[in-house]
């Protein structure tokens, strides 16, 4: 294991009223690594991924990203978060904006990169993900399949060092989640450091280099995907992977 | 038969003269037209430019009220807010205009256009804060998710992902707000500016007829209606366009 920890996690609580999401949470996810976070609804894990780029204010407990506690009271938060790309389950693409503005607006109005320079990159990314054609398209004219590859995309022009995906085929028809797996599982093999939320237990066997289980709030088991899908310890991992396998 | 069908031409063409008599005198005279024309010039005036700062005003109000529905933070400011939309929609237009002419610029000498402009301005704001406020609140919030997830500011993800798609929600409302912001300017007479209204009045003090002036007025805010109504439907149709 990589002893570059681009991410520290430390006693992370999250509360909403009563309601104990998160129970303390510690980890670190090293720089390059594919973190899979698998668990029943309810566990947490959306809560936790969230909580990364501080779309969930943690109650207690500290993240480090890199250098830089996020969750001190002085952390620049929206610097920082340029430097983590977030896919939604629900895309959230801009549906305003023509998909190639989708991608060009923020790396230009924020790392102030030129127009013509972002349009290039923008449309680059576009290729590869095989969506050259849909530069010039709105949104609403996409299969879900294409919206989500856009907003995969979308995040990567902000070339961040962090790529969170918050269960990115959950809303997709089951003939598209492929095309959306392959995206990312190209992004693995370019070396992205990468956490990803999700049911795909095929995608997290093949592509995680390590899988954590979580259940009510707690990370109850973690490990190379052998070993969480092939010798699970705990009665809780054994009973989730007898449901979903 | 001969006789009453000249009775008849002649009466029609005599009516008609006494039309055309009246529209001269109305209208032609002295130039009287220009009461209609320099007046519309500052019905026109008065209502672009408050329509203009009332949705600037309006916007940031919005803006002010949704983050402290979704946030909870800027307390004092919302408070400010509540109280300035409360104020403003809880008392007559043509009791703001005169309380800002007589009493806030009483004792300056301004001019009467400029204090119309700021009191329709100050008034339109507060029916836009809500129009625009129920915009932000149409959109999803995945939106503003995404938008900071990028790393946009609150505000900058307001200002270039959330209020486009709240403004395109509304426009029916926000043109429905126009219209009427662009009819209560009539009573800026109150203050003696010499508007559209006002100077069909006008026509109508020195000529003593009524019909023509007034009705003459009538038509040209029903045709500046029209034409803002066929105006804000294009412009629905063609953001709308982009979405299909």
């Amino acid at each position: 294991m990589k002893d570059n920890a681009i991410i520290k996690v430390r006693g992370l609580k999250k509360s909403f009223g009563d309601n104990n999401v998160l129970k303390g949470i510690d980890m670190d996810i090293h720089e390059g690594e594919v973190v899979v976070i698998i668990g029943p609804s309810g566990s947490g894990k959306s809560t936790f991924l969230r909580s990364l780029n501080l779309l969930e204010t943690p109650t207690a407990g500290s993240i480090t990203v890199g250098e830089d506690e996020i969750t001190a009271a002085k952390a620049n938060v929206d610097v920082l978060r340029r430097k983590m790309g977030m896919v939604f389950q629900q895309f959230n693409l801009f549906p305003h904006m023509s998909v190639l503005r989708n991608m060009t607006i923020a790396p230009e109005k924020l790392l102030k990169v030129p127009a013509d320079s972002a349009k290039k990159q923008a449309l680059e990314l576009l290729e590869r993900v095989g969506l050259l054609d849909k530069a010039d398209s709105y949104p609403n004219q996409l299969s879900g399949g294409q919206k989500q590859r856009v907003a995969i995309v979308r995040a990567l022009c902000m070339n961040p060092q962090i790529m969170l995906f918050d269960e990115p085929t959950s809303a997709l028809d089951p003939e598209m989640v492929g095309e959306v797996l392959e995206v990312m599982q190209n992004l693995a093999n370019d070396g992205m450091t990468m956490v990803v939320v999700t049911h795909e237990m095929g995608f997290a066997r093949e592509v995680a280099d390590r899988v954590l289980f979580m259940d009510e709030g707690h990370i109850i088991e973690e490990g190379t995907p052998s070993e969480v899908f092939d010798a699970p310890r705990s009665d809780r991992l054994k009973s989730f992977l007898a449901k979903v396998l | 038969m001969e006789q009453l069908f000249g009775k008849i031409l002649s009466a029609v063409s005599g009516a008609f003269e006494g039309l055309v008599q009246t529209f001269i005198n109305d209208f032609i005279v002295e130039n009287r037209w220009r009461y209609l024309v320099n007046g519309l010039g500052v019905t026109i005036k008065v209502a672009l430019l408050s329509a203009i700062f009332g949705i600037i005003l309006g916007a940031i109000v919005a803006v002010i009220r949704s983050s402290h529905d979704k946030t909870g933070k800027l307390k004092f400011l919302n408070l400010l807010c509540k109280i300035y939309t409360t104020v403003i929609r809880g008392t007559p237009i043509v009791l703001q205009l005169m309380i800002i002419y007589f009493i806030v610029f009483g004792s300056v000498k301004i001019d009467k256009s400029l204090v119309a402009i700021i009191a329709f301005s100050i008034n339109s704001g507060a029916y836009v804060s809500e129009i625009i406020r129920s915009g932000i609140m149409s959109v999803d919030n995945g939106q503003l998710e995404a938008g900071r997830s990028l790393g946009f500011g609150f505000v900058q993800t307001m200002w270039y992902v959330i209020i486009p798609q709240a403004i395109k929600n509304v426009l029916p409302a926000l043109a429905n707000e126009f219209i009427t912001l662009l009819k209560e300017t009539s009573v800026v007479g109150y203050i003696a500016l010499e508007d559209l209204t006002r100077g069909g009045d006008i026509i109508r003090s020195i000529t003593f007829d009524a019909f023509m002036p007034l009705i003459a007025v009538a038509l040209i805010y029903l045709g500046m209606v029209c034409l803002l109504s066929a105006g804000v439907a294009r412009l629905e149709r063609r953001l709308r366009a982009s979405e299909r």
